[in-house]
């Protein structure tokens, strides 16, 4: 399996590897960081990985972009075209990471309003002390620990 | 079985009715917004939603003796064209979204008066339909990518629709921030799947991905594929390591939109990660990847117990309910790890069992939110006496979450058992009785506290409203209806696990 991973492969892949690069960025960004706004920051660079992903599948070698002359007759069947297919695709992914986009910050602006804090750290905090107080006040009735 | 091909020039009404019953509600939802009509807009959204339900029933009529209905968006072809493909399988999924989408909307109207300011009531019922879009969408479609579309119009609408529980809750904001964040990493996750199937087959159509790679297994682009797909949905479904996003949604949300998310969002997911395994990648594909024995048994049983666990110790019963769908989706997953044909029955049978129950119970919670202003075991103390018709629905659909003879909860479990043994898994059939045993604690302390406890000083004793306990009754009955009398139930269930396990020949 490793010898497959010669100079030219490397090289050949290299969106493919980009895309990995960009997409575990993402993803750590998501897991990792504590403040609201920096896990979108980071859901978009993972969404984004996706659209080169596709758009470097539509790649076809030599191919030139997918466009048609004006008039019908001047279609040269010589020519080469990408593949438009998964460029449409992609456009329609990029609708709906930015839809996923302000809706994740009107989140937040709400969530800012409410808890006065978009650091998931004292969310956290605030959530467990509401938490704490409705064991308080209903837990013991269930013969729960207060 | 042979598969009816429609000529879009010579389509009749009754032709089209798998576009129009994702169409409906599609069209009604913005016209709720333009109306701009308080008092207009839940009639519209009902009108829109009992619509789509009447075209469900017409189209399980016509597949559920394994007929299929392939229609051609727009009159191009497939694998060109976008294709809706109708089969026992999601004919049966359709209904069921259909069903509890037109019990909710009733429910609704009392319920969301007390929970949402007035203004912002129209926006509510149009993203409802717009959600109630995004399932059937996601159900009736034959293209694949056409499912990410759908499942991310549904995504996106439902976190709004959890964010609306802030309200009354301020976790509710943070609950559909995770839901955001852990659902469009799955979407993404879903979508790179897509993509790697793409680039293996060069098509998008699901019955002409089956075709293409039914001789690539050994092929590491479509494992990738594979296995993208599969988390990615799972992340949907909410099996059980990743489940994390269900719970607080769950109890945060409005208690409409709980009932309504509970009985559907989870269940089309379940239905779509059935779609992928069986009629896009093949039975025998399954076989050789050795995915259910290693990953989705020992998951599912896990989510049994433990979900079932965690549910027992729980103060609110809105939450309780939430593990416990969690432990639920762990039978679903059960089944589907059986690799048979009673197996998959199980599966599709409890998916729509559950769905019922589950409608019934969250509906119930929303009931006593309703009245009392809480959901904790303390505040529905002794309500069995105050509010005697709530609670008899409460415990009826109870005793079906149990799984008691005579529910739906039972045939489902019956079902499932007899799949076990059918497999030779003698402990795994047993597995099911004793976390069935786990759902009779968290069920009792629910009756205990509603029968056996005086009420609180001060509770509410008043019934509910005739539009809130309506709807409650009609799912409470359903849940014991489809335990007498199983012909419909069983019946398409079956007809469509056959489907699925003949894997791509089944699509023609």
């Amino acid at each position: 399996m490793l010898d497959e991973f010669t100079w030219p492969f490397i090289v050949g892949h290299l969106n493919y590897w980009l895309f990995i690069v960009l997409m575990m960025t993402g993803l750590y960004i998501v897991v990792a960081k504590g403040n609201l706004v920096k896990k979108i920051v980071g859901l978009n660079i993972f969404q984004t990985s996706v659209f080169m992903l596709y758009i470097s599948m539509g790649k076809v070698t030599g191919g030139t972009a997918p466009i048609f002359p004006i008039h019908m007759s001047d279609i040269d069947p010589d020519v080469i075209y990408s593949n438009p297919l998964p460029h449409v695709l992609i456009l329609t992914a990029i609708v709906v990471g930015i839809a996923t986009t302000s809706l994740g910050l009107a989140l937040i602006v709400r969530i800012r309003e409410e808890f006065d804090t978009i650091e998931e750290d004292r969310i956290l905090e605030i959530e467990q002390e509401i938490a704490n107080a409705e064991i308080r006040q209903f837990g013991e009735a269930m013969g729960g620990r207060v | 079985m042979a598969t009816e091909t429609i000529h879009h020039t010579a389509a009749t009404f009754m032709d089209h009715l798998p576009v129009l019953v994702v169409l409906v509600p599609f069209v009604a939802a913005p016209l709720i917004v333009l109306i701009g009509s308080r008092r207009l807009s839940w009639s519209i959204a009902f009108i829109a939603s009992a619509a789509s339900f009447l075209i469900s029933i017409a189209l399980l009529m016509k597949v559920i003796d394994g007929g299929i209905i392939s229609y051609h968006l727009g009159g191009w072809a497939p694998p060109i064209g976008i294709e809706y493909r109708v089969d026992a399988a999601n004919a049966f999924v359709l209904l069921l979204v259909t069903a509890i989408s037109t019990i909710v909307l009733p429910y609704a109207r009392k319920s969301l008066k007390s929970e949402i300011p007035e203004r912002h009531h129209t926006l509510f019922y149009a993203l409802f339909l717009l959600c109630l879009t995004g399932l059937l969408g996601v159900v009736v479609t034959g293209d694949a990518f056409n499912v990410f579309v759908f499942l991310e119009i549904s995504s996106l609408s439902t976190y709004v629709l959890i964010a609306q529980g802030s309200y009354r809750d301020k976790r509710a904001l943070t609950a559909a921030f995770n839901y955001l964040i852990m659902g469009t990493i799955g979407a993404t996750f879903f979508v790179i799947g897509l993509g790697l199937l793409y680039m293996a087959t060069g098509t998008l159509n699901m019955a002409d991905i089956a075709e293409r790679i039914s001789d690539q297994s050994d092929s590491r682009t479509i494992r990738a594929a594979f296995s993208f797909i599969v988390v990615g949905i799972g992340l949907k479904v909410a099996i059980y390591p990743l489940h994390l996003w269900l719970p607080n949604a769950y109890t945060f949300a409005p208690s409409a939109v709980t009932a309504f998310l509970a009985a559907t969002a989870t269940k089309v997911a379940v239905y779509v990660l059935l779609r992928f395994m069986f009629s896009v990648f093949q039975p025998s594909f399954l076989i050789e990847v050795k995915t259910f024995e290693f990953f989705i048994l020992p998951f599912a049983l896990l989510a049994m117990f433990a979900a079932s666990f965690i549910a027992i110790f729980q103060n609110d019963f809105k939450r309780m309910l939430a593990y416990s769908s969690i432990a639920q989706i762990g039978y679903m997953l059960l089944g589907i790890s059986f690799l048979n044909e009673t197996g998959l029955t199980a599966t599709i049978v409890h998916l729509f069992n559950h769905g019922v129950t589950k409608a019934a119970l969250f509906m119930g919670v929303g009931i006593y939110v309703f009245r009392n202003g809480g959901s904790f075991y303390r505040n529905i103390e002794g309500l069995g006496r105050t509010m005697p018709w709530t609670s008899a629905a409460v415990v009826i659909s109870g005793l079906s979450l149990i799984g008691v003879p005579g529910t739906a909860g039972f045939i489902s479990k019956w079902v499932l058992v007899q799949a076990a043994i059918e497999k030779g898994w003698w402990p795994v059939a047993l597995l099911i009785v004793a976390s069935s045993l786990l759902a009779v604690i968290y069920v009792w302390r629910v009756i205990e506290t509603l029968y056996l406890k005086a009420p609180a000083e001060g509770a509410v004793r008043q019934e509910a409203p005739m539009s809130m306990l309506v709807p409650l009754w009609i799912t409470a009955l359903a849940a014991i209806y489809f335990g007498l009398d199983t012909d419909v139930t069983l019946g398409a269930a079956r007809t469509a696990a056959q489907g699925l396990l003949a894997g791509s020949a089944g699509m023609y």
